[in-house]
């Protein structure tokens, strides 16, 4: 490094007075935690406790919360990708097109080209994993193929993406004849999270709690991971009561989250011939046989820490970001731009690809509508969760609260019988609402 | 020597005796069909600065923009070490140790200090993790010295003060180990403290035997620093000057009038004082 000794030698930090801050703001500060993440955490609560009291004690159910949970995590899963897609400046359109797309082809491997065309039958122990890495690979190209014509081709994303949105859906019906194309190999039903007889596709109650268990040690790690790593560079550190209260608090949300989980029981009817088949003795109160942790939840988990993992901890994510933030320095800073725009698109098609499968999974058939319409939830979590279309800015937490958000007001206008298209103008005002708050509180902040 | 012949006092340089760092030879960039440079030819030696001066439009920073990889040139050559050399982007400038600090500064706004030093050059861990601590660690150490009041290291540059975005788009251009730095007006931001620290700054770097290209607006700014100033007017190279053979008002003569200072006269030069 170059010895650049210039003025007078460094001197003690400059002590300034801190300015005079609430409770709240001053324990936020010292905790480091997000405040824009605290706020949409505080925002779901009360979400859930006010659709809790309208409907009479029904939303805040294991049953209720669990299907939530299947519900949100397709959109959920996109939306961390279309995370990075609008924190570059881009946008896709073409996600639920892509989707209905992905998923009848997936249906159409499993259900003629895998036994048929290639001749080895129907429900093979591969047949789903191969059929899901067929679906990825295929979505990864369509993205790439979009990233290109907008990196590479100068196209504008809002472009390419409408257009792929009228193509992979024509394809889709012109291909599909408007046949449904059903039913699906039952080891890829477990994708969706449903039941095939007594086999349900969730965790159960001990796998849960390893996973939740799992979860803590992971959130301890991290904690003691990153004070090790400041205490090494002499940077300031977190007082220890934070430390102690943000292990706390991650691992009671974690293992609060499995027990509420847990609690919600196979149906009665399905728990009776599963105790049936393995010989158990129904007691006199009825069977309790918790469902778990879904597939499709186990699956946004894991792409949750994957994709929070690109974003903040390597190279491509921290590109992408810069791109957002200011295209020309992110060039003049040696950045191969254009190679990580595809990128972007590439990976919303994986990801696309995954949610196909559950979608298609849950549904046990793939129709030619599905995914109508998905990518404007997708947009909507990635906003509401705290993107900017500004570019740059953005969380995949934050995203994946978002369609926790999107997906809690829908199930719960539904518990109120609210009508489909009242349920439609809700959300369309909670999404401009929320962006709306959003923009006037970065403008008071100054940042 | 490869400056033009227009060029004087070539012997008297006490650099002179120094190997050419950086040759730009015949350089052409049009846009659209206006020559923004047109047959420049500049060259650059170790340890030596060299001021480059003309008005708004002269195409001081395009004939920059070519060396640092932003701009190719449309035709020209570019010789470093006196080998010629092809600069298609930044990444091409960057591996023959050239580094810039640009005018707008290109800073991602959205991204902290250390983030904006190492952009395009992050540290990585054995298995590609990032490593902010390390970063942000290196990063304390450079803008320690460059401007020891710097403590915001937490948050994105966007909502550091002028002064101090400058300072990390210096810090990221001394960071690492440039043979070439080229400064885009690298003073337009700073308060008096400030620039006196850069001026400290380009004479230090000159004593490590950096070659350092200076853009500036301010002739006194260029006369303090630099060895040789080259002097642009409308996209063509008046000429290269030994500092220590001219006065600022011949300098001025050859911005405004475009005229050697062979070639002007008393009047013309009284003239650039009303």
């Amino acid at each position: 490094m170059a010895e650049v000794t210039a003025g007078p030698s460094p001197s003690p930090s400059i002590a300034v007075e801190p300015p005079r801050r609430s409770s709240v703001t001053s324990l936020l500060a010292k905790t480091e935690i997000d405040t824009r993440l605290f706020g949409m955490i505080i925002a779901l609560a009360i979400i859930w406790l006010g659709f809790d009291i309208l409907s009479g004690g029904n939303f805040i159910t294991p049953r209720n919360l669990w299907n939530l949970s299947v519900q949100s995590s397709s959109t959920a899963i996109m939306a961390t990708g279309m995370v990075l897609i609008i924190v570059s400046r881009n946008i896709d359109l073409s996600i639920g097109s892509m989707l209905g797309l992905i998923g009848y082809m997936m249906a159409m491997a499993q259900s003629d080209w895998i036994p048929h065309a290639l001749g080895l039958g129907f429900e093979q122990p591969y047949t789903w994993i191969v059929v899901l890495l067929f679906g990825i690979a295929i979505g990864a190209a369509l993205g790439a193929f979009q990233g290109a014509l907008v990196s590479y081709g100068g196209i504008p994303a809002f472009i390419v993406t409408l257009g792929g949105l009228l193509i992979w859906r024509g394809l889709i019906f012109r291909f599909a004849q408007g046949q449904t194309l059903s039913p699906l190999d039952t080891t890829f039903q477990m994708l969706g999270g449903g039941t095939v007889g007594t086999r349900v596709g969730a965790l159960g109650d001990v796998l849960s709690w390893a996973l939740g268990i799992l979860g803590c040690v992971a959130i301890v790690y991290t904690l003691i991971a990153g004070r090790r790593r400041r205490r090494r560079y002499d940077f300031p550190l977190r007082p220890m009561w934070a430390e102690v209260l943000l292990g706390t608090v991650g691992c009671g949300i974690v293992l609060g989250a499995i027990w509420v989980l847990n609690s919600y029981p196979l149906p009665p009817l399905v728990a009776a011939q599963y105790a049936k088949e393995h010989g158990i003795v129904v007691p006199p109160g009825g069977l309790n046989i918790a469902i778990g942790v879904a597939i499709p939840v186990l699956i946004l988990i894991g792409v949750a820490v994957v994709m929070t993992i690109v974003a903040t901890r390597r190279r491509f994510g921290r590109y992408v970001y810069a791109i957002g933030g200011n295209p020309d320095a992110a060039e003049l800073g040696g950045i191969n731009t254009r190679r990580t725009v595809m990128l972007t698109f590439s990976l919303m098609g994986i990801l696309v690809a995954i949610s196909a499968a559950i979608e298609t999974a849950r549904l046990n058939a793939a129709v030619t509508g599905l995914g109508v319409q998905a990518e404007l939830d997708v947009i909507a979590a990635a906003v509401i969760g705290g993107t900017s279309f500004s570019g740059g800015i953005g969380t995949i937490i934050g995203a994946v609260l978002g369609a926790f958000v999107m997906q809690s007001l829908r199930s719960g206008m539904l518990l109120l019988n609210v009508d489909s298209p009242m349920q439609d103008v809700v959300v369309g005002v909670v999404l401009v609402a929320a962006v709306g708050l959003d923009a006037y509180l970065r403008r008071r902040s100054g940042r | 020597m490869t400056a033009p012949a227009i060029a004087t006092g070539t012997g008297a340089a006490p650099s002179s005796a120094a190997p050419l760092l950086v040759e730009m030879k015949n350089i052409r960039i049009a846009f659209g069909g206006v020559h923004a440079v047109n047959d420049v030819s500049i060259d650059l030696r170790a340890g030596e600065v060299v001021g480059l001066v003309g008005g708004n439009g002269a195409g001081k920073s395009t004939l920059i923009r070519a060396l640092s990889g932003a701009h190719p040139p449309d035709t020209g050559e570019i010789l470093i070490d006196g080998k010629p050399v092809t600069i298609a982007n930044p990444r091409d400038a960057k591996a023959y140790g050239i580094e810039t600090i640009y005018q707008t500064l290109a800073l991602a706004d959205n991204i902290d200090a250390a983030g904006n030093v190492f952009l395009g050059r992050e540290l990585t861990s054995r298995i590609g993790q990032l490593d902010d601590a390390a970063m942000e660690s290196a990063t304390r150490k450079v803008l320690g010295r460059l401007n020891p009041r710097f403590q915001n290291f937490k948050v994105p540059v966007k909502s550091l003060s002028g002064g101090q975005r400058q300072s990390v788009a210096i810090a990221r251009a001394v960071h690492f180990n440039a043979r070439i730095l080229i400064m885009d007006e690298p003073t337009a931001a700073l308060g008096p403290a400030e620039t006196a620290q850069v001026r400290e700054l380009v004479k230090q770097l000159k004593a490590e035997g950096i070659g350092i290209f200076l853009i500036s607006h301010d002739i006194h700014d260029v006369f303090d620093l630099s060895d040789r100033i080259s002097v642009m007017l409308h996209g063509r190279l008046v000429g290269t000057v030994n500092k220590d053979d001219v006065t600022t008002d011949e300098v001025l003569a050859m911005i405004i009038i475009g005229k050697l200072p062979t070639e002007v006269s008393q009047t013309e030069l009284a003239e650039l004082h009303h």
